[in-house]
């Protein structure tokens, strides 16, 4: 269920490396537990972001939570769609990215979970 | 699921915003099994009820509800409550769950001191409690039961069947549509559920939890309690006035709310809308200068005015509708402003 080609964070985010960027999104599980979003805040471009760093917070109709960088980098791109369309944080979590992040440090990503590792996290 | 009063509840079905969609278009149900019932009854059971509560039980007929507080001295919540005329000598009233016990030893308390004939029992636990709110509840429900809905006007209620159980109906919800509130004895709950779902399957009705509940709720500007207010907060702050009898006899925190109403009200809990993007939720600081000046107790994205609404205890002087105040959103600075209750108000028939 959850993609092999993604590597995922035990904050249940899921990211997906492409050259020295990598897409930052929230998985499956995490937007269940969060029920139906209707408010993604996103960092500016060009912040630069630490492993850890919270870049934004997505809101459902019952509750408020962080976004938390997976890796370092500095950001490169938002989702627009999101300001509009929240919803597909729902729908289709694993195509739905919200940060494009220029990696800095290549090892941060080589210690992400993969998908199997992840999912036992979530069993 | 999530425990609320001492209950394990469900928030969510199908999801919050589906289940509010369907309560406003054709219909939700809900198991409220965790409101509790504390009945007075006895030859003095009315001037207890008028003594306990602010609104005036005396003009209630049998078989008609209203929706009240029990007040402290302090003329602040013990609870907010609907008061049900069983009899000419017997009340019925509706509780908070989280509060049955406090509400009861309360109105114990206070029974006892005032003396009298007026016996006051906790029912809390011979009542399941069913909720099908939405336009198409009436319809749903006169297909399984002989009482003819339509007499049942606003906040009255009947006895008789439903789907073969012995249940008294009322034509009360919490969600500001049309619909009704079956009480049932816990034995027979299960078989009224399940035939209110078969029965509304055409008609598009869904189990419906406590998320929906709150935001379906919050849309029709209906108060929670513990939330919006509580020990701390006057009937009058509120923004309840309606629910006190001005014209009955003194009750328990009459004289403060007759001279806040004379003039002393110092603050009152308003309608809000955002008016820069973020929600504003149960807790936040309304701030002035970087001063804490009042609190949001409630907030949400409300799924169906599709709006980002809230109440709040203003000072008066910013409590009217148009003046915009700010927010502190975690950290950061919002504007919201005041604007007319209810949010939601359903299309008459």
């Amino acid at each position: 269920m959850y993609p092999a080609e993604l590597k995922y964070t035990n904050d249940h985010e899921w990211v997906r490396v492409d050259g020295a960027e990598a897409a930052v999104g929230i998985t499956d599980f995490a937007q269940k537990q969060l029920g139906d979003v209707v408010f993604v805040e996103l960092p500016d471009v060009g912040r630069t972001l630490k492993q850890g760093d919270s870049f934004g917070t997505i809101e459902s109709v019952k509750a408020v939570s962080e976004l938390f960088s997976p890796l370092s980098g500095e950001v490169v791109a938002v989702n627009s769609d999101l300001a509009n369309h929240p919803d597909h944080v729902n729908s289709k979590p694993h195509d739905t990215w919200m940060i494009r992040i220029k990696v800095s440090n290549a090892s941060e990503t080589a210690a992400l979970l993969d998908a199997n590792a992840y999912e036992a996290l979530t069993k | 699921m999530v425990e609320f009063g001492g209950w394990d509840m469900p928030v969510e079905y199908s999801g919050i915003i589906d289940e509010h969609l369907t309560v406003r278009t054709a219909a939700g149900l809900f198991d409220v099994s965790h409101m509790g019932q504390i009945e007075i009854a006895g030859k003095h059971a009315l001037g207890a009820v008028q003594h306990l509560t602010c609104n005036d039980a005396s003009k209630l007929a049998i078989g008609q509800i209203q929706y009240s507080a029990l007040t402290t001295p302090e003329g602040t919540f013990v609870d907010d409550i609907l008061v049900y005329r069983i009899a000419d000598d017997h009340f019925m009233l509706v509780v908070n769950a989280g509060n049955i016990v406090k509400d009861y030893e309360w109105i114990q308390n206070n029974t006892r001191q005032r003396g009298g004939d007026a016996v006051v029992v906790n029912s809390s636990s011979r009542y399941a409690l069913i909720a099908i709110q939405g336009p198409e509840a009436e319809g749903i429900l006169q297909t399984l039961t002989e009482i003819e809905l339509p007499a049942i006007k606003y906040y009255w209620f009947a006895n008789g069947e439903v789907a073969g159980q012995r249940v008294m109906v009322s034509r009360t919800g919490y969600t500001g549509e049309d619909g009704f509130e079956v009480f049932v004895p816990p034995a027979s709950a299960e078989k009224v559920w399940n035939a209110l779902l078969a029965a509304g399957a055409d008609k598009g009705i869904k189990p419906a939890g406590l998320g929906a509940r709150d935001t379906l709720r919050l849309e029709a500007s209906m108060r929670l309690c513990g939330s919006d207010m509580d020990e701390q907060t006057t009937v009058l702050e509120a923004g309840l006035g309606w629910i006190v009898g001005w014209k009955k006899d003194a009750f328990l925190g009459s004289d403060v709310l007759q001279s806040q109403k004379a003039g002393s009200l110092t603050k009152k809990l308003v309608g809000f809308e955002m008016v820069d993007k973020a929600i504003a939720r149960h807790g936040y600081a309304v701030v002035a200068d970087g001063q804490p000046i009042g609190v949001v107790t409630s907030g949400t994205q409300t799924p169906f005015l599709k709006k980002s609404i809230g109440l709040a205890m203003l000072p008066v002087a910013l409590a009217t509708v148009g003046t915009e105040f700010t927010i502190d959103v975690r950290g950061r600075q919002v504007t919201a402003r005041v604007v007319p209750e209810p949010f939601y108000k359903r299309a008459k028939k």
